[in-house]
């Protein structure tokens, strides 16, 4: 028999009776009656930045400073202007030298500043933890109270990869000291459009 | 001679002011999971439900498996199965020869610790380089991680800043955590754009959809997995969940339970390879479908290795990982352990005081201490109880049965105490260690009460 067959059937002799699947009941779930104020407020606690802006567009004079200042900066946003597909194909070493990136999100969550990310808003599944920096814009319209709201909204299989993102990358393996910028972004910007 | 948690916790705790700081350090984490947990008021729902989706889980494990293992497959995964360590290893190792790897990195995976993969790789010739902070410090300095969510809380900055200092150049003396970090990410990030292949754990497989989730707040598990042309996700089998909406209860209670987060970083939805991209899950057994079959501790699979059991043990806090001196150390380790082999673990269900805050703490209601109290008990009926401690209990066991017995060994042992208090106090006497014997009565409580209670009443 392979291994396979033999876990199993152990399994399947060993595992106890069937017991039912619990019922979510989400109405004893925290709601916040700001969910924006929540988010902000969390994800400024571990570390991410967040600010309230009214278009999309008003990035697009940053991004085009951002180009412009000689750094390699990727955008994955069509309402900022031509997206840089082209990525898609780079090297781990080539995608090193990002030093910023713009891409959207799918969903926020309020209770734990963290937001959806499906493969297709990132170019390169490499891009939102490779770069320095990270800027990612998402309606305040898709900030929801908790995960469960969160799960409901994504169907995490309709991509390859997907991610939830909650601040920069960081790090307190060394004495418990909280230090922003392990391997992935050192900073994680969030731009919630009203 | 066999290692033993006690004798290990004695060299620990031979420094005190280390000691003491390794206790306030993690006792500082479990402050923060407090904090987290209370600002849920759901809390405890939260761990109801968490509890009965893995109880479920549980009992119909070997159907979510083959519903996990279709859809992975349909998702363009290569899945393995491994009946134990020797097995996973080849496998990994094989996937490895077949692409003539050199390069590869891994994040942190407590089963390909527990199957001693990096030494097994080692002994063929192939090194790995442990991306995850702490596990790389410790890797560095050629020791096993001492906390399963923390790898590196048993050393001081000095101690990181003088590996440091050896491996990676770093300035001597620089004890700076926000430097020595950098110096670690430049050393890093190297690794990851050279790597051919990546190893990750997984911290949930989804049976409806044939995918994985891996946690991380440094963002190494992606750096690796998106680089490389490989990527072998590594699980033991009770790490499926059914459906993806379980994930909003299991990573609700996750980082909040370990570190008192409201979520890690990073939780990676892992479906797809890339395109020109292999992905791999090994599926491992290794004693679990036979901890499966004992009734009294089979809820010692719904673990999600969150460590707040570790980080609240009274006896954790002040021995470190290293006595417990398995790959998953603290409460549950002493409770999985003994299921992998029961001899060479028997000591450690008695490291522990049975105060019950592992379970207390527990995001998915395992009942720790009551288990690590039934293993004791399974452990001496199978013989593997030192005979000192042996013959001890049942001496205690025929003198606390025979109140006559009792009566007159307690008065001579009080007399004794008083009259030569040497033969107590000495080195010999186990208790005697680290303590003060009390002064012994001139009378019992029994003799007191026959005196004075009765006539009261």
């Amino acid at each position: 028999m392979s291994a396979r067959e033999n876990i199993l059937n152990a399994i399947a002799r060993n595992q106890p009776e069937l017991i039912d699947v619990p019922v979510i009941d989400q109405n004893v779930i925290i709601r916040y009656e700001d969910k924006y104020a929540q988010f902000k407020a969390v994800l400024e606690s571990i570390g991410g930045q967040t600010e309230l802006i009214s278009d999309v567009a008003i990035l697009k004079k940053q991004l085009i400073a951002d180009k412009q200042s000689g750094d390699f900066v990727v955008n994955a946003i069509a309402e900022l202007g031509d997206i840089d597909n082209q990525i898609a194909e780079f090297t781990a070493f080539e995608l090193e030298k990002i030093e910023k990136a713009y891409i959207k999100g799918t969903v926020g969550v309020a209770e734990n500043g963290a937001v959806w990310v499906f493969e297709s808003q990132m170019i390169n599944r490499l891009v939102p933890f490779i770069c320095q920096h990270l800027i990612v814009v998402i309606a305040k319209k898709d900030i929801v109270d908790t995960l469960h709201q969160a799960y409901d909204k994504i169907d995490v299989s309709r991509e390859g990869f997907g991610v939830f993102i909650a601040g920069p990358s960081k790090t307190a393996d060394i004495e418990q000291s909280l230090v922003i910028g392990a391997h992935g972004a050192r900073s994680a910007k969030i731009y919630v459009i009203e | 001679m066999k290692i033993t948690h006690d004798a290990l916790a004695e060299k620990f705790i031979a420094d005190e002011p280390r000691t003491d700081w390794h206790d306030e350090t993690l006792w500082f984490v479990r402050a923060k999971r407090d904090k987290a947990a209370h600002g849920l008021p759901e809390w405890e729902q939260l761990r109801e439900w968490g509890s009965q989706i893995k109880n479920r889980t549980l009992s119909n494990l070997s159907n979510y498996l083959i519903e996990f293992e279709k859809n992975a497959l349909a998702n363009g995964i290569k899945v393995h199965w491994a009946s134990d360590a020797k097995e996973h290893n080849e496998i990994v190792h094989e996937i490895i020869k077949k692409h003539k790897i050199q390069k590869i990195v891994k994040s942190k995976s407590m089963l390909t610790e527990e199957c001693h993969l990096n030494e097994y790789l080692h002994h063929h010739g192939i090194e790995v380089v442990d991306t995850d902070l702490g596990e790389r410090i410790v890797q560095f300095r050629k020791e096993p991680p001492s906390h399963i969510v923390l790898p590196a809380i048993h050393l001081k900055k000095e101690d990181v800043s003088a590996t440091f200092h050896e491996h990676l150049q770093t300035e001597k003396g620089n004890n700076d955590p926000q430097y020595l970090t950098e110096a670690a990410r430049q050393h890093l990030r190297n690794k990851f754009v050279e790597s051919d292949l990546a190893i990750t754990g997984v911290n949930f497989a989804i049976a409806e959809t044939g995918g994985f989730v891996v946690c991380t707040n440094e963002g190494n598990a992606d750096m690796g997995a998106h680089t490389a042309k490989v990527h072998i996700a590594c699980m033991g089998f009770e790490k499926l969940i059914p459906k993806a909406e379980d994930l909003s209860v299991f990573l609700r209670l996750l980082a909040r339970s370990a570190t008192g987060q409201p979520i890690t970083t990073y939780s990676s939805h892992f479906h797809k390879p890339r395109p020109n991209q292999e992905m791999h899950i090994v599926i491992v057994d290794n004693g679990r479908s036979k901890q499966l079959g004992r009734e009294d501790f089979r809820n010692s699979l719904k673990c999600i290795r969150c460590a707040a059991c570790f980080n609240t043990c009274p006896v954790y806090r002040r021995s470190g990982g290293h006595s417990y001196h398995t790959a998953v150390a603290g409460p549950i380790g002493s409770i999985l352990n003994p299921n992998l082999d029961m001899k060479a673990n028997a000591d450690l269900p008695f490291a522990s005081t049975l105060c019950g805050s592992c379970s207390n703490v527990c995001p998915v209601k395992i009942n720790i201490h009551e288990q690590l109290w039934k293993w004791r008990q399974v452990i001496v009926s199978e013989g593997y109880v030192a005979t000192g401690k042996k013959v001890g209990m049942k001496g205690a066991s025929f003198l606390f049965s025979n109140p006559k017995m009792y009566r007159l060994i307690g008065k001579i042992g009080r007399w004794g105490m008083r009259a030569f208090p040497l033969m107590i106090n000495n080195k010999a006497n186990p208790w005697f260690k680290q303590r003060e014997m009390p002064e012994a009565p001139k009378e019992s409580f029994r003799d007191w009460y026959l005196k004075n209670g009765k006539n009261k009443s």
